[in-house]
Order: structure tokens, then C-alpha cells, then sequence
């Protein structure tokens, strides 16, 4: 919308939680007036279409091999590891907006019970397609990358691909619903994903 | 086409950076020092977003297969041709088989060379800009070949006499203005901050600067929000971290400071134990 009012200056804007950046190409003169501007555009949209939004279904493997911290957050946090796994998957987060590494959805709407603080010391290597949890998070490594979260599992879905347009297949707004798979199954949609035909729209969740 | 004999110490091609594509988190990168880059352009006749060589420290050794015009800005590393010296912030002409090398760096930290029609290398997400993770490369090496526009008559460009201000390259002072969470401060805190003549620690590269010493401070970590090539974010442990182009799109950390796009050029030519102070625009 706003992007759209002022086309002609090319201004880009980024949401996150709870604030918004507005970047422009020129300098601005008078802050107050742009301020005034926006004021008016959002209240002139009395009805504000809701832009349409998706709900994905992302595959994870929560064995052994890809939860390489699942034992010490079950400990740390007393629940078994069915009942992590199963707590995980039965959930459906929204993407606020998708920062920190291309590609990285910011998830919301982690129950309670899976809140965990951070580790203190970050892993320096986590694997791309590591999901993992992180304070009141939950969220997946889209690239090979350091990171302080406890893994619990991998998707073998391909969140970023810099040759796609747009890069992302998921934005802000959509939902994600994550999905148990075997080790089998991971390795099997691994090659699937690489294949240049695969279509993302397999993984819309329909309800 | 330009042959890399070598690529000192990190070289790459960068142009004005990766625009509309932050809500994917994709960093938006381009030439650290913007100003340098442009006017190299300017020089070549070149549109002033096109691909230039970004060096660092250390210089490339090229050979030019084509005839060409190329300028070179930003940072002295004492750039020759074919083993001669050759006089920055000028047009030049290079001829097929001419080799271009450097020396000593005398001043600043990053040097940029632009070439007739910019350099014509990978284009992805709507930049030639390398990073890792976008890029196929993220940086040039030995025996590479980078694609340049051929261009049949070597004109120099009429405004090949442009002055460069050259001044930024010894400037000190950067320039801020007050950032998000400044206003968290106390005002012993910003006090500090503002009269503290800080040294650019080693961790500084294209993602961020870290600047030297710690402010100590008690300021709340943020809801992750969006930061800018130029946001100088305050870590619990007092570390202020400069962001630069290939900085990360969102942060948790507070927002104390905003770098001016000036400010920003003059500190892409610091290096390691370079001092600084910081000073509020308004």
C-alpha cells in the first residue's frame, strides 16, 4: 500500500513485529510531513483488504540423526520427546516477517511448554533445514549458518533459492504447519526439491 | 573480458546492492564506500549503479584481453600499469595484453576500479553484488575472467576532470543521528557515547564494524526489528556494533545510532586500530 502510494520514489518497507521501516531513496526535508502523509494513508483505508494468506505444510524429521539437541532440551525442559514432537507438529505459526538470513520465517504461536532460553554458547555450524526452538521461537535454518537454538529436527524443504523470483515461496502473513516425516521420506523429497520442476504449491495445506 | 592473475586480499564486484528483496531478508549489499564507487562510474561515463571491483587492502592483478577505459578510486594501494604508475581518480586508457597491478596501501582501505559499460557478471535478485549465499561467488580468484562490456572506440568521457573529494578518506568524525532506543540512554550513557574516541576493533567487514571500548549500559534487548546499513546497535556486553551493506535485515539489539550515508563511506576506509569519534548531525 504504501509501496504503491509512493512508486515513484521507489520506497521499499519492511515489517517486523511490532515496528515498521519505510526506506526512501531520497532525503526527506521535513520529517512531520511524511509522518502526516502515512497517518492519512492508513486512515483512509477504511476497509482494508485482507491480502490473501496461505497455510504450508512443511515436512521435518525429528529423528535422532537431525535432533541433535533433542535429549537435553527434553531433560531441560521435563517433557518427553514424543510429547515435544507432537506439541511441535499439532501447532499452526504464523510468519510475522522473515529477517536475520534470507529466507529465516520468523514463527509465532510456539506453545508455552516449549519455551526455552537460547543456549549460552551458539553452535557454530547448524545444518540448513535444522528447526529448532529458541526462547519463545520456533524457526528453521534456511542456510548453513551459526545459531543458539536447541535443534530438535530438519526439513528437507528448500526455504530460500536466490534464482526463484520471488526467492522466498513463503512471505509474511502465511502460516506454517509442520509435518512428522521418516528419514526415508526426508532423503526421498531431498531430491525431489532439487529437481528444478518441483512445484511448492504440493505443500498448501488445504482447509 | 578481465583475466584476475591474482585477487588480493578479498576483492569482488559490487554495484549499488540488492534493493526490494530485505522482506526476504536478503541483505541489501552494494560498494561499502558508495561514493568512491559511483565516481569511478562517473568517470568511465558509466551510469553510477554499475558493477565496479570492490579491493580490500591488498590490491588484484589483472589482465585487460580487450581494450577498455577504466578509473580507479577510494583508497591509494599505488596502482600501476603495466609497471607503471598511474594516477587515480582519472579516465585511463588500457589496451589488450596491458597488465594492471598494485602496491603500498598509502591511504583509506578500500580501492574501487570501474571499467567502460561496468562489469557485465552474474545478475541475481536484480544485482551483480556478491555475497555468499546469493552469489555463486562471493568473491574473485585466480584465472577468473570477468565479462565486460567491449567498447569499440576509446573516447575518453567528457567529464573525465571531475574533482573527487578525496578529504572523507582522512575524516574522523562520523556523523549519526539519534537511532530507535537512543533515548534509553541514560545521560552519562550518552555522554559517553558521544565524547568517547573510539577504535575500530578487528572484527570489521562487510557485515559490521565492532568499535572499541564497551559502553557499559543496562538497555533491555528489543523486539526483533529492522536495522540498516549504518545501525549501530548497543549489546548487553557494551559492544557497539556498526552495521554495513551486508548486514543482516532485522535485530534484536538496541538501535542507539544511525550512521549518515557519508558516515558510512568514511568508515568502509578504516581498518583495524583506525580512531574515531562520533558526533551528532542536529
Amino acid at each position: 500500500m504504501i509501496e504503491i502510494k509512493y512508486v515513484k520514489q521507489s520506497v521499499y518497507v519492511i515489517s517486523s513485529y511490532s515496528s515498521i521501516l519505510i526506506i526512501y531513496s531520497k532525503d526527506i526535508d521535513y520529517v512531520n510531513d511524511v509522518f502526516l502523509d502515512l497517518e492519512e494513508l492508513y486512515s483512509s483505508q477504511k476497509n482494508t483488504k485482507q491480502t490473501e494468506s496461505k497455510i504450508f505444510r512443511i515436512p521435518v524429521c525429528y529423528e535422532d540423526e537431525f535432533a541433535m539437541d533433542l535429549d537435553s532440551y527434553s531433560e531441560e525442559i521435563d517433557r518427553s520427546k514424543e510429547d515435544i514432537i507432537t506439541m511441535h507438529f499439532n501447532t499452526i505459526y504464523t510468519v510475522f516477517f522473515i529477517g536475520f538470513l534470507p529466507g529465516f520465517l520468523y514463527l509465532g504461536g510456539l506453545v508455552p511448554e516449549l519455551h526455552l532460553d537460547r543456549k549460552t554458547t551458539p553452535n557454530l555450524n547448524i545444518k540448513k533445514g535444522s528447526v529448532g526452538i529458541g526462547g519463545k521461537q520456533t524457526g528453521i535454518y534456511p542456510q548453513d549458518s551459526p545459531g543458539g537454538w536447541h535443534i530438535i529436527g530438519n526439513s528437507p524443504i528448500e526455504l530460500f533459492n536466490p534464482k526463484h523470483n520471488p526467492p522466498c515461496f513463503i512471505k509474511a502473513g502465511d502460516s506454517v504447519k509442520f509435518h512428522p516425516i521418516s528419514k526415508l521420506e526426508h532423503q526421498k523429497m531431498k531430491s525431489e526439491i532439487n529437481n528444478p520442476k518441483f512445484d511448492f504449491k504440493t505443500l498448501l495445506l488445504n482447509d | 573480458m578481465i583475466k584476475v592473475i591474482k585477487p588480493g586480499f578479498y576483492s569482488m564486484i559490487q554495484d549499488q546492492g540488492r534493493l526490494g528483496h530485505r522482506s526476504f531478508g536478503v541483505p541489501v549489499s552494494g560498494a561499502m564506500d558508495s561514493y568512491s564507487s559511483q565516481f569511478a562510474n562517473k568517470l568511465v561515463g558509466n551510469d553510477k549503479a554499475a558493477a565496479v571491483l570492490e579491493m580490500t587492502m591488498t590490491g588484484a592483478d589483472l589482465l585487460f584481453l580487450e581494450p577498455t577505459t577504466i578509473a580507479i578510486t577510494g583508497a591509494d594501494m599505488s596502482p600501476k600499469l603495466n609497471s607503471e604508475a598511474i594516477a587515480m581518480f582519472k579516465s585511463i586508457i588500457v589496451h589488450k595484453g596491458d597488465t594492471l597491478a598494485f602496491g603500498r596501501l598509502e591511504t583509506g582501505f578500500r580501492a574501487y576500479m570501474a571499467v567502460k559499460g561496468g562489469f557485465l557478471t552474474d545478475m541475481v535478485l536484480g544485482s551483480r553484488s556478491m555475497l555468499k549465499g546469493i552469489t555463486d561467488d562471493f568473491r574473485i580468484q585466480k584465472d577468473d575472467c570477468l565479462d565486460t562490456m567491449k567498447s569499440s572506440k576509446l573516447i575518453l568521457p567528457k567529464n573525465a576532470k571531475l574533482k573527487f573529494d578525496a578529504s572523507y578518506l582522512d575524516e574522523d568524525t562520523l556523523r549519526v543521528m539519534k537511532g530507535p532506543e537512543f533515548n534509553k540512554l541514560s545521560k552519562d550513557q550518552r555522554d559517553l557515547l558521544l565524547n568517547t574516541t573510539f577504535e575500530v576493533s578487528k572484527y570489521n567487514n562487510r557485515m559490521a564494524y565492532q568499535l572499541q571500548p564497551l559502553i557499559q549500559n543496562d538497555l533491555k534487548s528489543i523486539l526483533t526489528s529492522p536495522v540498516l546499513p549504518g545501525t549501530v546497535q548497543l549489546t548487553p556486553s557494551g559492544q557497539l556494533i556498526v552495521l554495513m551493506r551486508d548486514c543482516q535485515t532485522t535485530g534484536g539489539y538496541p538501535r542507539v545510532l544511525q550512521l549518515t550515508e557519508k558516515s558510512i563511506n568514511i568508515l568502509s576506509q578504516k581498518t583495524t586500530g583506525n580512531h574515531l569519534k562520533i558526533r551528532l548531525k542536529y
